[in-house]
């Protein structure tokens, strides 16, 4: 049964160093090696590193590449600039009642110009999502100027977040390049040769903390992931799990599709507003697959929004938990969960949830039902948790 | 570990004591599997159970586990100290990790559940 499921390059890896392997999307991927309490405080006040690899990681090249991703995405792309990343939905306008179905959100790239001076563009998508996505924009391809390969099985993706994250890969690279990373701002992205491999770094991440997600050839994953993991072990870097990765973006109140975002989601209800642009910087209208139900969601506020819930007792509600009034029933809920989980850092549980905006304001006390025992939860701001103050 | 105890499948530890009284917790196979112990949910102090039914949830970072009643009876003490204190369950699983006492409906019942030998040969064909 497991000979069916995709391995990453470090499956191998894993498997040898304790990993408990599980089936996520298809992938053969670690939840945990030893303790997920461990990996995430790891991450937390020292290195994870995280293989990322099942994550779909897709090039778009071409004269007209950055035009047509502009006249596809949810985000502007136009005025991106080489070395660039934004967070946007993939949205199709295809086969639903209303003309919006979102398919991902995902990171697009500008990348280093081709040596002819085309752009090249890229997109990282979540892996349970990269088929429809792929063939989504398969459909949407023009006859020329545009070609879209599919990388991830060339590639590995090794994400390294932490307080020494940045430290740690600029250690294994050589000064100049060192000095480009520790130069990036957020969402900045460079080529580097990280531990003698050439590497595509950006300073993204999915937990919270400070760090950078490489991209190197598959073959020399393991290399890669290796020498960083020797430089740091003995400063706390750790290999981290899906378990950690998960307990870190909640904590972080980053969505996750499937949970938080769905295909019928509105995006401006989850307080991702800032993955779309109806318009241009000059004012007028982007046309996009969706823009119109986009428009009309952003116009008409949707009956719920998401909240944070914070939980006095370790506890969790775990994703369709009722959100009820506080003393109240789950014949009248106001609300349900999309994630939920104890919090590492924190020392309680956790939820995102979507609630009736009569319940939205930080502050206000609810119920949630976990196997029938109503528990309460106070509304919170979002994120749960922040890093301290960052970098000088 | 006393030569008494036995198991059930689903990994919970029965071990008879005097008086008719049998005291049950989770094997320490069980404990290790799960990690990350963050919450346990004990019964209250005369519940009746049936075997096989659930008498409490044990919850890890991941997810949540019921713990089955090994035989039929009614609970006649409970691991108070155990749900502030979840380490105790990988220190000493058999024996300050304890979670409840039974007073068997039909010790007879025992004799069904697997013995030392039993059990040590389920877990090493379980995949983990």
């Amino acid at each position: 049964m497991t000979d069916s499921l995709l391995r990453t390059p470090l499956c191998t890896w894993h498997e040898s160093h304790g990993g408990r392997m599980v089936d996520f999307a298809g992938w053969w991927m670690p939840v945990q090696y030893a303790s997920i309490v461990d990996e995430h405080l790891a991450a937390r006040n020292a290195a994870g590193l995280f293989d990322v690899s099942h994550m779909g990681r897709l090039a778009i090249d071409g004269p007209d590449s950055q035009a047509w991703l502009e006249s596809l995405l949810t985000r502007r792309v136009s005025d991106m600039l080489p070395g660039q990343c934004r967070y946007t939905l993939v949205t199709s306008d295809a086969g639903s009642a209303d003309g919006l179905a979102v398919l991902d959100d995902a990171l697009v790239a500008r990348e280093a110009d081709a040596a002819d001076g085309s752009p090249r563009m890229s997109m990282v998508v979540n892996a349970s999502n990269r088929a429809a996505v792929v063939a989504w924009l398969r459909s949407r391809l023009p006859k020329a100027g545009v070609t879209l390969v599919d990388r991830t099985s060339d590639t590995a993706m090794i994400a390294v977040q932490g307080p020494l994250a940045v430290a740690l890969v600029c250690g294994l690279c050589p000064p100049a390049d060192a000095e480009r990373i520790r130069g990036l701002g957020v969402y900045r992205a460079t080529q580097a040769v990280v531990a003698g491999v050439p590497a595509a770094v950006s300073r993204t991440g999915y937990t919270g903390e400070d760090g950078v997600e490489v991209v190197v050839p598959a073959a020399e994953a393991t290399s890669v992931w290796e020498a960083i993991l020797t430089a740091g072990a003995d400063r706390g870097a750790r290999a981290c799990g899906l378990g950690a990765r998960d307990t870190l973006r909640l904590e972080a109140g980053m969505p996750l599709y499937g949970h938080e975002l769905q295909a019928t989601s509105d995006p401006f209800a989850l307080g991702l507003g800032l993955a779309v642009n109806l318009e241009t910087p000059s004012g007028s209208s982007r046309e996009f697959p969706g823009a119109a139900s986009l428009r009309r969601m952003k116009s008409h506020a949707a009956d719920r929004v998401r909240v944070g819930l914070a939980f006095d007792s370790k506890r969790s509600a775990r994703e369709g938990s009722l959100v009820v009034a506080a003393g109240g029933t789950a014949d009248t809920p106001l609300g349900i969960v999309t994630s939920g989980s104890f919090a590492p850092s924190l020392g309680h549980a956790v939820a995102m949830a979507l609630v009736d905006r009569s319940a939205a304001a930080a502050g206000t006390m609810v119920d949630v039902m976990i196997r029938d025992a109503a528990q309460p939860a106070r509304v919170v701001p979002l994120p749960f948790y922040r890093r301290p103050a960052a970098r000088g | 570990m006393a030569a008494e105890m036995k198991f059930a499948k689903t990994h919970e530890w029965i071990r008879p004591e005097a008086d008719g009284v049998a005291t049950v917790g989770i094997s320490a196979y069980a404990v290790e599997a799960l990690t990350d112990l963050v919450f346990m949910q004990l019964p209250a102090v005369g519940k009746k159970v049936k075997a096989g039914e659930s008498f409490g949830e044990i919850e890890s970072v991941k997810a949540v586990s019921d713990l089955y009643a090994p035989v039929s009876g009614e609970i006649v003490a409970v691991n108070t100290a155990l749900p502030g204190q979840l380490d105790l369950l990988g220190k000493d699983p058999y024996g300050a990790g304890w979670v409840m006492k039974i007073r068997p409906d039909d010790p007879a019942e025992m004799s069904a559940l697997l013995d030392q030998a039993a059990y040590d040969a389920v877990i090493k064909n379980a995949s983990h």
